[in-house]
């Protein structure tokens, strides 16, 4: 079967574009990983270096979700789920902590965080849920998948990692919308609601006193803004806008190169960008951002069953969320939470993650005229 | 197999939707593109600003202040390399940890470092912990370094006073700018934390010692680590002083006076240069120019001695017979006597109702106005002053220079009082009272002058009546050059005073050394004239002086000058609580000046300038920091 489909077509130009676009983002995101990092004194590996690494074994993960059937693949979604679970279970018991979160399993000199992991396999669970029978009311089209997600959920927030926390959230969002539910209402607002509520929050938030907006931020996340007094966000705000049109040029970014920016290479990548690169920067960088998203959207469309367009959805939900959020945070229109830009930020299991759903998607597209027998 | 694959309504319908979030997410990265315009393209100029201000900021660059010395060239204040602690809290990790370890390296007081660990500050920047590590201390730390993320060896220049309490009153102390001080326009281009003088000269030719701040501007990282020099202005030293003291002098005043507290002041009465200005109790200015704690500073300020009073300068205290040098200048000039005019003293002046004494209980019999002061007499002064009346009085004791400053180089120097009726309606809202004027007559009463205003008088009636402003600075040396300015001596103008009222006073003078209640300051080796005195602070009951208590006992007071044919040095004592001038003060006036003809032959050095100064200057300065 593996076979037969790839011996039989030769990589579409459709497959090209969407490769480049997957390879054009990562090489964004390692470029602005090695211009702030390179200086920095440390031993071990450099982290750009690491990052080529991850991406590679991302590129395993990608070709690994491309060889086999989404079928097959899916059939085993239950069995993935229950296995994210319990290694939930043993972060919680064993895990590293960091930064005041305890989210990372030591694996020899590296740790990965099976929260990244848990949001393609909820992704799996809920589309193999929706697509193995038509789920009719409330019961089984809302609450049920609800209540599938609600163990990982718990595990995860409660570690604390809020960030993943949401995005377990959008991807349940997202595919109630695309199953419809019976009030498509129920589901819109749902979405929206999601949606809209980093701008509601940022209202709310604008109207707290700083000590009470410490408070609950570190009630919510403790691992962020230790040092308290929106550091953070107005240093990010302040590499972004110093950015101007074309940038400080890349090295060139005092704000991050000078450490004014904390975590540059992680979830503030996309500032180390900006200041760098400028808003002509940031508009290509988006565009190829909005091309994923129109080319993945592509997928859903002619995905040719429930399966395909609901995994394809998850996906896109997912991707979407951290690119949105991320974004939006750096420049300071949500709260700062967790959550690392797809494909830019470093981190190996983010990584493999989201270029293993990346396989998954191309999967779909690649067997929507096979027969399925 | 239970997949639905056959594509159906519901999927069709499913993609449809798909619609809805394909527009939702367009939207959302529309909303970021407009969010990222507003911020790098219409706020982009702002946010340069603020990261430029973030990553330049200037270091001040301390100058080295002035050295200062006395007139020899002999060192009283430099500066020496000391050694700070600071922590920067944002790269501490374990602060129990940290606290435990400097308390067991270092001498500090534990709650006192949890104080300044705790205190609200920029977490980024360090903050000073210790001042003036022992080396052992700083080697202690810089060895332990790896273990104390955090901790900062910082060498810094620190004012040092080598001879201690020596002079602590001339030289004075440093101390950070106050607020106070930065409103002045003299103080204008200091900033906050800049070591300024507060005390003694360090204070009044501060403008000179201070030097000015250069300035660094660099660019830094977010913990403060300097990345790079943007420009540099160096720092230009402060000018050194030389001082008109002799240390020899100095210490010897300082060794007469013991533990008692008192003053003494000894100066050239041609030129005003002070030789040795002494107050007692003292203070150390090196710990002075430490950061104090406000304990510490209490007990400073609160000890009974009261040593941050500088006694010969701001010490007010009732001139006793001493005063009768200006009255006797007054009655001879208004005629009120004649050189040759006779008194009878029986003991005592009956005035009204109050019958006031004599110190000699017997009367000193018939009395000229040389006799009046050789004896001290006070009963010939009672009737002069009662003829003369007290606005009469008050005009002479202005004219030598009583209720003025003499304007030494001194900061809050005091004036004393020269009572007069009108004073005592504007100060007391009273009217002067007839015998008020007896009493003033012999320098009792309200009648109040500094040591440093006898030691002018004194001076102007060895000067022949030319009086001279008392000066402690000879010569201030630019730094940026090495040249020398010496400074001139201020001459003012001749007293209008006749030639012979000058003369039968200093011979008087004289004969109170060689006859009269001084005695005991006569000298083998000079020739000295001087006047005792003793200020009454409470009204004495007859009875042996050891019966009261010490704090009720009179000041002894003793003005001279030497050699009196050609006076080269005026010498003024005055010693708290001790009873008699005569007796307590003149012995030591007597030691002062024959230590100073000893020095002999005195010729009053040239101040060496800078380019000559060669290895013993270049020695000197390479003992401070430069930054």
């Amino acid at each position: 079967m593996i076979d037969r489909v790839l011996d039989s077509r030769q990589f579409d130009s459709f497959d090209w574009r969407f490769v480049a676009v997957v390879c054009a983002i990562l090489a964004v995101g390692v470029l602005s990983i090695y211009s702030v990092t390179y200086a920095q004194p440390g031993g071990g590996l450099p982290l750009y270096v690491k990052q080529l690494i991850w991406i590679l074994l991302g590129g395993a993960a990608f070709a690994i979700m491309l060889l086999f059937d989404y079928h097959q693949i899916s059939r085993v979604s239950y069995t993935l789920y229950v296995i994210v679970l319990a290694l939930l279970v043993v972060v919680l018991i064993t895990g590293k902590t960091s930064r005041g979160a305890q989210r990372w399993i030591p694996v020899g000199p590296f740790a990965f965080q099976p929260s990244e992991f848990a949001k393609l396999v909820l992704i799996l669970v809920l589309a193999s849920y929706y697509a193995r029978a038509p789920r009719e009311g409330w019961m089984q089209r809302v609450v049920l998948p609800a209540l599938i997600m609600m163990p990982g959920l718990f595990l995860i927030l409660k570690q604390p990692d809020l960030g993943s926390g949401l995005s377990f959230l959008a991807i349940y969002a997202a595919m109630l919308l695309v199953v419809g539910v019976r009030s498509k209402a129920l589901g819109i607002i749902l979405l929206f609601s999601l949606m809209l509520f980093p701008f509601a929050w940022e209202m709310m938030w604008g109207s707290l006193h700083d000590y009470q907006r410490q408070r609950m931020m570190t009630f919510v996340d403790p691992a962020y803004d230790p040092g308290g007094k929106g550091y953070q966000a107005l240093q990010s705000r302040i590499a972004v806008g110093s950015g101007e049109l074309v940038g400080k040029g890349l090295y060139g970014g005092t704000q991050s190169q000078l450490k004014f920016l904390p975590e540059g290479h992680t979830d503030f990548v996309f500032a180390v960008f900006a200041e760098e690169w400028g808003f002509l920067g940031v508009l290509v960088l988006l565009a190829l951002f909005v091309g994923l998203i129109i080319l993945s959207l592509e997928i859903a469309y002619t995905a040719k069953d429930m399966l395909g367009a609901l995994l394809a959805a998850g996906i896109i939900a997912m991707i979407c969320f951290c690119v949105v959020v991320n974004i939006g945070m750096t420049v300071g229109m949500f709260p700062i939470v967790g959550i690392p830009l797809p494909l830019m930020s470093y981190g190996g299991s983010a990584t493999v993650t989201t270029m293993a759903a990346l396989g998954l998607l191309l999967n779909i597209k690649r067997r929507r005229l096979t027969l399925f027998y | 197999m239970s997949e639905r694959d056959i594509p159906g309504d519901e999927l069709r319908e499913l993609q449809r939707r798909l619609t809805i979030l394909k527009i939702g997410l367009l939207l959302v990265v529309g909303l970021l593109a407009l969010r990222l315009w507003h911020l790098q393209i219409r706020e982009g100029p702002h946010y340069r600003d603020l990261s430029q201000s973030n990553l330049t900021r200037s270091v001040v660059l301390e100058p080295a202040r002035g050295l200062i010395y006395d007139r020899n060239g002999v060192l009283l204040a430099n500066n020496v390399s000391s050694f700070s602690l600071y922590v920067t809290l944002e790269d501490v990790q374990d602060r129990e940890e940290l606290v435990q370890k400097l308390m067991t390296l270092v001498g500090l007081d534990e709650s006192r470092l949890r104080k300044k660990l705790s205190e609200r500050a920029s977490k980024l920047l360090p903050r000073k912990i210790k001042d003036r590590l022992t080396l052992r201390e700083a080697a202690q730390i810089e060895s332990h370094r790896l273990d104390l993320p955090g901790v900062m060896i910082q060498a810094e220049s620190q004012r040092n006073f080598p001879t201690g309490l020596t002079a602590s009153h001339v030289i004075g102390y440093v101390g950070e700018v106050s607020p106070d001080q930065l409103e002045l326009a003299d103080y204008a281009d200091l900033h906050q934390g800049s070591i300024v003088g507060q005390y003694g000269v360090e204070v009044t030719y501060d403008r000179f010692l201070r030097g000015r701040a250069g300035q660094k501007l660099i660019e830094a990282d977010a913990l403060g680590h300097e990345k790079r020099t943007v420009s540099v202005e160096k720092p230009r030293a402060g000018d050194d002083l030389y001082l008109t003291i002799d240390l020899r002098l100095q210490k010897l005043a300082e060794e007469l006076l013991g533990d008692e507290a008192g003053a003494i002041v000894a100066l050239d009465p041609k030129t005003g240069e002070v030789l040795a200005l002494a107050s007692r109790p003292a203070f150390d200015p090196n710990v002075l120019s430490r950061e104090l704690t406000p304990k510490q500073w209490d007990e400073i300020v609160q000890h009974e001695g009261r040593p941050l009073n500088n006694r010969a300068t701001q010490g007010q205290y009732p001139p006793g017979s001493i005063f009768k040098i200006a009255m006797a200048a007054a009655a001879l000039e208004t005629k009120t006597v004649e050189p040759s005019t006779q008194i009878r003293c029986a003991g005592g002046y009956q005035f009204g109702r109050r019958f006031y004494r004599d110190w000699k209980a017997g009367g000193h019999g018939l009395m000229n106005v040389t006799q009046a002061l050789v004896h001290s007499c006070d009963v010939f002064f009672y009737t002069a002053g009662q003829r003369m009346g007290i606005d009469t009085i008050a005009s002479y004791a202005k004219l030598f220079g009583l209720g003025s400053p003499t304007g030494i180089e001194l900061p809050s120097e005091r004036v004393g009082i020269v009572p007069s009726p009108d004073w005592k309606v504007k100060a007391r809202g009273e009217q002067w009272l007839p015998g008020e004027t007896i009493s003033a007559s012999i320098g009792q009463g309200f009648v109040t002058v500094t040591p440093i205003q006898m030691a002018s008088l004194t001076a102007t009636v060895a000067n022949n009546g030319v009086p001279v402003r008392p000066r402690l600075v000879r010569a201030v040396m630019d730094r940026a050059t090495g040249r020398v300015l010496e400074l001139p001596s201020v001459p003012l103008s001749r007293l209008n005073l006749k030639p012979d009222t000058l003369a039968i006073i200093r011979s008087a003078l004289a004969g109170v050394v060689t006859e009269g209640t001084a005695t005991r300051a006569k000298s083998s080796l000079v020739t000295i004239a001087g006047k005792t005195g003793t200020a009454q602070i409470a009204a004495l009951r007859p009875g042996p002086e050891k019966d009261i208590p010490k704090k009720f006992r009179d000041h002894a007071w003793f003005v001279s000058y030497a050699p009196v044919e050609a006076p080269r040095i005026a010498v003024v004592i005055l010693v708290e609580h001790m009873g008699h001038g005569g007796s307590a003060a003149a012995p030591l006036a007597k030691q002062m000046i024959e230590a100073f003809v000893k020095l002999a032959p005195y010729e009053p050095r040239v101040v060496q300038s800078g380019s000559e100064a060669g290895p013993v200057l270049a020695a000197l300065r390479a003992q401070e920091t430069h930054d």
